[in-house]
């Protein structure tokens, strides 16, 4: 079946596929985030975090 | 009343639960006269019973203590609060081995099945929820509370949030299991898999999870660490998480308020996505994440080792966030679910594979400069090897989930190896090795009792499961082909009693290997019970700064 192209339609459809590059970008900045060079002396000693305490 | 020259008074939480409770006393008592059948008057008699018991703590606990609340600090250092996960280690090796042992017995009945008894409380179908139940809510379940509350505190260098409130949730959530694993024996259920708990018992888990909730977010707001360490991140997923599945697929009408009966809002093809959105959710997130966070916490601690990658378990932990959720789909191949949904399903099962192997390297590889202790240290061998399990049954499962394997797997014992590498392997294990790290620490005992009866645990239960997982191996994939075989005539080459009959040595193979992982757990409660009972307390301050518990 063809979709008719309404203005209902297209933004039906925008709402419920936009998710999909919302997420993908999220994600991408995530890894960013991780990967950040100026943030790698914070994640070094965050992963010493439990040999820490006390 | 003449008020006492040190003011000591109730707080808001004392007096309101007491009086909360009084009420729900009150209440219940009503609901079971007006019950109109038996197992919903037996709850209700049983809550009211437990409210008045409530009570009579609180007030009692009121009486007892002195006029001061804890302090938050002793000496500059964090007064933690070790009381309610000493109690949900207890109820978590007490129900492991009830559960581990309901298994048992269906195993044996799936084998011989007179061991029914031809009684309704002892049947398969009753028993099998009981079992689930037990071993993955209560079992798991306990086991999470007790070290999500250990972790928080430590790796927040905060006090536990709350004095009631964490109490009101090891407590409650332990009720809750109760209830619902009763009910199972009388036949109460909603017939959905691991949510059977009817309408009352899915409102008392909303809120004794709540409160959960609560009090580990106000206890990561007051933390001194400044940031929030990456198992505190994988349990808050848990948490959330498992509070929107059990809303999501748990709406329901109950005929009377004075019943137990109810009917879920969903219907057909709907429900059954409802199920298994939830189904594997519980899956990857009571299962997965919880137990991901006890990884990330017990094994660097235990092999005294930094996180192998810390950007990896950022980028393990958000790629399982995004992925898991769409999985659920894989459980309804080939049924009335359409097409493009089941593939979407096989699809982001696959793709898990990524976070779940990354997670993997990241848990297995924290021992880089440490494999030497894998010789010496049968705990953290058995934190190790529940990490292996883990990748064996995150290769396993998306394997399946993909629809060709699927046709030969689905309703086929086959499944029940695979949840059971998982569940014995990955959860069992590391729950094992967090217990034998968590009750020395929260007891403050030098170290456990014995570390040769972990290695026979160790031994025994491995064994156990590679006697289980092979079984259901071979028993699986025999009743798939024989399902599919033809005649040369295109009949159907085998009755489906004859695919039973097939079954019957590997039903046995499989009960001892059940009976074998049970024996290991009765060592491992022996070994937990002597650690606390004789072991050595280990001194870490002057005795009159210990902390009053």
């Amino acid at each position: 079946m063809k979709a008719i192209l309404t203005l209902d339609n297209l933004a039906s459809g925008l709402v419920t596929t936009i998710w999909t590059p919302v997420f993908v970008a999220i994600f991408l900045a995530i890894i960013a985030y991780a990967f950040w060079p100026r943030n790698k002396a914070a994640f070094d000693e965050a992963a010493h975090l439990p040999l820490r305490e006390e | 009343m003449s008020q006492p020259s040190i003011s000591k008074s109730m707080t808001i939480g004392e007096s309101g639960l007491a009086v909360v409770f009084a009420v729900t006393a009150f209440l219940c008592v009503i609901a079971s006269a007006k019950a109109l059948d038996a197992p919903f008057a037996f709850h209700a008699a049983l809550s009211a019973a437990a409210s008045l018991a409530a009570v009579f703590v609180i007030i009692n606990r009121y009486l007892d203590r002195p006029a001061a609340l804890p302090p938050q600090e002793i000496n500059g250092r964090p007064n933690y609060n070790m009381g309610p996960i000493k109690f949900s280690s207890f109820m978590a090796v007490f129900w492991g081995i009830a559960g581990f042992l309901v298994g048992l017995i269906i195993a044996s009945q799936l084998a011989w099945p007179a061991l029914n008894f031809d009684l309704p409380w002892t049947s398969f179908g009753r028993l099998r929820p009981l079992h689930t139940s037990a071993v993955i809510f209560a079992f798991g379940g306990n086991v999470l509370i007790a070290t999500s509350f250990y972790v928080v505190q430590k790796s927040c260098r905060a006090r536990l949030a709350g004095e009631l409130a964490p109490w009101f949730v090891v407590v409650g959530y332990n009720f809750f299991i109760l209830i619902a694993g009763t009910g199972y024996l009388l036949g109460v259920t909603q017939s959905k898999e691991y949510a059977e708990p009817e309408w009352y018992a899915d409102l008392w888990l909303t809120i004794v999870w709540v409160v959960y909730l609560l009090v580990f977010l106000a206890t990561v707001i007051k933390r001194k660490e400044p940031h929030i360490f990456v198992a505190n991140w994988f349990y808050l997923a848990f948490i959330v998480t498992i509070a929107v599945l059990h809303l999501g697929n748990n709406p329901a009408l109950p005929v009377s308020v004075f019943g137990s009966k109810s009917y879920v809002a969903w219907g057909g093809i709907q429900d059954a996505m409802f199920q298994w959105w939830y189904g594997h959710n519980a899956v990857g997130f009571f299962l997965t994440a919880g137990f991901l966070a006890i990884m990330y916490y017990f094994i660097p601690k235990r092999a005294e080792r930094p996180i192998y990658s810390y950007r990896l378990s950022i980028i393990h932990f958000w790629a399982l966030i995004f992925l898991y959720i769409w999985a659920g789909p894989h459980h309804l191949h080939y049924t009335a679910l359409p097409d493009w949904t089941q593939t979407l399903g096989m699809t982001f099962s696959i793709m898990l594979w990524m976070p779940s192997w990354g997670g993997m390297i990241n848990g297995l590889m924290t021992l880089s400069g440490a494999w030497d202790k894998l010789r010496t240290d049968p705990v953290l061998r058995m934190l190790v090897v529940s990490v292996a399990f883990y990748g064996m049954s995150t290769f396993e499962g998306p394997m399946m989930s993909i629809k060709v394997v699927n046709s030969l797997s689905h309703y086929t014992d086959w499944t029940i190896g695979h949840v059971h590498s998982g569940a014995l392997g990955w959860v069992g294990f590391v729950s094992f090795g967090a217990l034998y790290c968590l009750v020395p620490w929260a007891w403050n005992r030098k170290e456990l009792y014995s570390l040769k009866l972990v290695n026979w645990h160790f031994w025994i239960a491995t064994l156990g499961i590679v006697l289980y997982i092979s079984a259901m191996w071979v028993s699986g994939i025999l009743q798939g082909l024989m399902w599919r075989a033809y005649t040369s005539l295109g009949f159907l080459e085998y009755s489906f009693i004859e695919t039973v009959e097939a079954m019957h040595p590997f039903y046995i193979i499989r009960a001892a290997g059940g009976a074998l992982f049970l024996i290991g757990a009765l060592i491992m409660a022996y070994n937990l019970w002597m650690t606390v009972r004789v072991g050595e307390a280990e001194v870490q301050m002057p005795v009159a700064l210990q902390p009053a518990e």
